[in-house]
């Protein structure tokens, strides 16, 4: 049986292996191999040879010469991802703790359970440009928040301060981010077996010990998930940019404050600059970036996680 | 033989030291027990507030005037029906929103994506699942490990690729633009393990019955697995079209021709703007609002239809977009 099925298991494969090779597997290793070509000319596929001037370029290491005076680009470095790095090490920590929080009462009761599970989960299934949108009226100058508390800041608006702007960034990722973080938990949570808990009532545990000694340890995989899905995805922010901002920066577009890793990749590609060469380089960057930051996070949980 | 005693005395333990017995401690537990269902109820209706407060202030502001909005206040003054049908009627109809073009362009490539991918799902799931051929573990390995790597990586050489291939013009035609929308999103790895793991719980004696009696793989794959599999298939298709509704940066990238937009990249870039003065044209956030209730909306009726389908896939371990 098994010799008869071999190539009829290939023909069932067909179709996903052709597109996979078209669209994932050719473009990775050419989008690799691009960053390492000087002067890449993507129609006609010339090039200079191998160098590693695109990583200095984008990373502001290497100087680009333009008649004759050596310019050095630091929008990656000063903005992308410096912007990027706070956006994850901000909105990652305190989602997850909100979700966590919010997951563990909604856990707890019984009437209307139903009715806030699924308020929690609705911005998941809505547009984060539209909602970003909303955000950003909600935040103007003259809008709902500061008629609220009476206040006349200008949080997001071109000319506003680059640390409002991000901050509101913040509040709105946080936003988009919670529902699926709760979801994941409270699937954790309603897998979690009742014995433990009647256990540790018997012995007297309080509510805190019980949720650190007992809920946490055995939510630990779901946590490790969730912990390694959502910084690779804070490290690709840029959605969430454009619905709240839609530009990338605060006063000037010669300082592109706003900028993320991503948006940094999108706007070299784009009509614009044209640079693919330094498209692809910040592209492995944020490969390598998500690389080491998911093994470290692998292998620093690993004595951690109870399975 | 003994008799059975009868036991009808009632027993009050007595906390040494303290004034308490068990009559009270039970009473105080369930005092505490209230005020902390009191609590946790007060945290999560303020929560649930945070959460909503977007979604009522976007339906709220498409029902106001211009001057309302701009006040920043929560609550309308003036009548709602008729700045609900003049904000509406305004952004539907606006040049740079034709809303009825833009549902028709997203969904012609959601619901192409999501129907032809779902069946390469299938038939990708189930070789992965039943049959047995060499290389059969490595090569899903490494199917998996591409959902590591950031959609940046391919997207670069999948714009040069197409753009070699004059799909990315400015005078992109439309069936040129669908294909680029469509053609790079048709294969969905973690669509193909979620699917294999639900192929793999349907029992093997089913299989071997169905090879008994004659069938061929083809056959048992649609008579029998798919329609087992039903509840992955709905949650797969609902989420896929969720995700080709909410399409945002490869379009942007890609197509270049506005005709063919789909509606989240022209409700980005939509002017909707009113002439107030002859030549001056300001941005009309109401309209705006309206517009941004018209690209969430269907979502919602979905959400609301399939609500169990979405949560369960979801909760499986799901990812976005």
């Amino acid at each position: 049986m098994e010799t008869k099925n071999n190539w009829k298991a290939w023909l069932y494969l067909a179709p996903a292996l052709i597109l996979m090779a078209l669209f994932t597997f050719y473009p990775l290793i050419n989008t690799l191999l691009v960053s390492f070509l000087k002067n890449y000319n993507y129609v006609s596929g010339a090039s200079e040879g191998f160098t590693f001037e695109n990583f200095g370029i984008v990373l502001g290491i290497t100087p680009i010469q333009t008649g004759g005076t050596p310019v050095y680009v630091t929008n990656f470095i000063r903005y992308a991802l410096p912007n990027t790095l706070i956006i994850t090490f901000v909105t990652v920590p305190i989602s997850i703790i909100l979700a966590l929080f919010i997951a563990i009462l909604i856990n707890s009761i019984k009437v209307l359970r139903g009715l806030f599970q699924t308020i929690f989960f609705l911005p998941y299934v809505t547009n984060v440009i539209a909602v970003g949108m909303v955000f950003s009226l909600i935040f103007s100058t003259s809008g709902v928040f500061n008629s609220l508390f009476n206040l006349r800041i200008d949080w997001i608006g071109y000319g506003s301060n680059r640390v409002t702007a991000l901050f509101i960034l913040c509040i709105y990722i946080i936003w988009t981010q919670l529902p699926y973080k709760i979801l994941i938990f409270l699937s954790g949570l309603q897998g979690i077996d009742k014995q433990y808990y009647d256990a540790a009532k018997l012995d007297g545990a309080s509510k805190l010990k019980t949720t650190f000694k007992i809920t946490m340890p055995l939510l630990s995989p779901q946590i490790l998930y969730i912990m390694i899905t959502s910084f690779i995805s804070a490290f690709k922010e840029y959605n969430a940019v454009v619905g709240l901002f839609n530009r990338s920066y605060t006063g000037s577009p010669n300082t592109p404050d706003l900028y993320t890793v991503v948006y940094y990749i999108y706007d070299q590609l784009g009509t614009n600059n044209n640079n693919v060469s330094y498209a692809s380089a910040g592209a492995v960057v944020l490969f390598a970036i998500i690389l080491v930051f998911t093994l470290l996070q692998m292998w620093a949980s690993k004595k951690r996680v109870h399975y | 033989m003994t008799n059975p005693v009868n036991v009808t005395t009632t027993l009050t333990l007595r906390i040494p030291g303290k004034k308490r017995n068990v009559e009270d401690t039970k009473k105080r537990d369930k005092v505490f027990k209230i005020i902390g269902l009191i609590v946790t109820y007060v945290l999560l209706v303020l929560f649930a507030l945070l959460i909503l407060v977007p979604f009522y202030y976007m339906i709220v502001a498409s029902m106001m005037t211009e001057d309302e909005v701009r006040e920043g206040i929560l609550f309308p003054t003036t009548d709602i029906f008729s700045n609900l049908v003049d904000n509406y009627s305004r952004t539907i109809n606006n040049p740079s929103f034709q809303y009825f073009d833009l549902v028709l362009n997203t969904l012609i490539v959601a619901l192409s994506t999501t129907c032809f991918g779902l069946i390469i799902t299938i038939l990708t799931a189930f070789a992965f699942s039943r049959l047995q051929f060499k290389g059969r573990d490595l090569l899903f390995t490494i199917f998996l490990a591409t959902m590591m790597i950031p959609g940046e990586m391919m997207v670069i050489t999948n714009y040069t690729t197409m753009s070699n291939l004059n799909l990315i013009t400015l005078n992109q035609s439309r069936m040129e633009a669908y294909l680029v929308m469509i053609l790079p999103f048709l294969v969905s790895v973690f669509y193909i393990y979620l699917l294999r793991q639900t192929f793999k719980q349907i029992p093997n004696e089913l299989y071997l019955a169905a090879k008994v009696d004659g069938k061929s793989d083809w056959s048992y794959l649609w008579k029998v697995m798919v329609p087992l599999a039903s509840p992955t298939l709905i949650t797969i298709f609902i989420l896929n079209l969720i995700g080709g509704w909410n399409a945002y940066v490869w379009p942007k990238t890609a197509v270049l021709n506005s005709d063919y937009y789909p509606i989240s990249v022209a409700l980005r870039s939509a002017a909707l703007q009113k002439e107030v003065m002859p030549d001056v044209y300001e941005t009309q956030s109401s309209w705006q609002m309206a517009a941004t209730v018209l690209t969430v909306l269907p979502l919602l009726i979905l959400f609301i239809i399939f609500r169990k389908y979405i949560m369960r896939g979801v909760g499986r371990a799901g990812i976005k977009g």
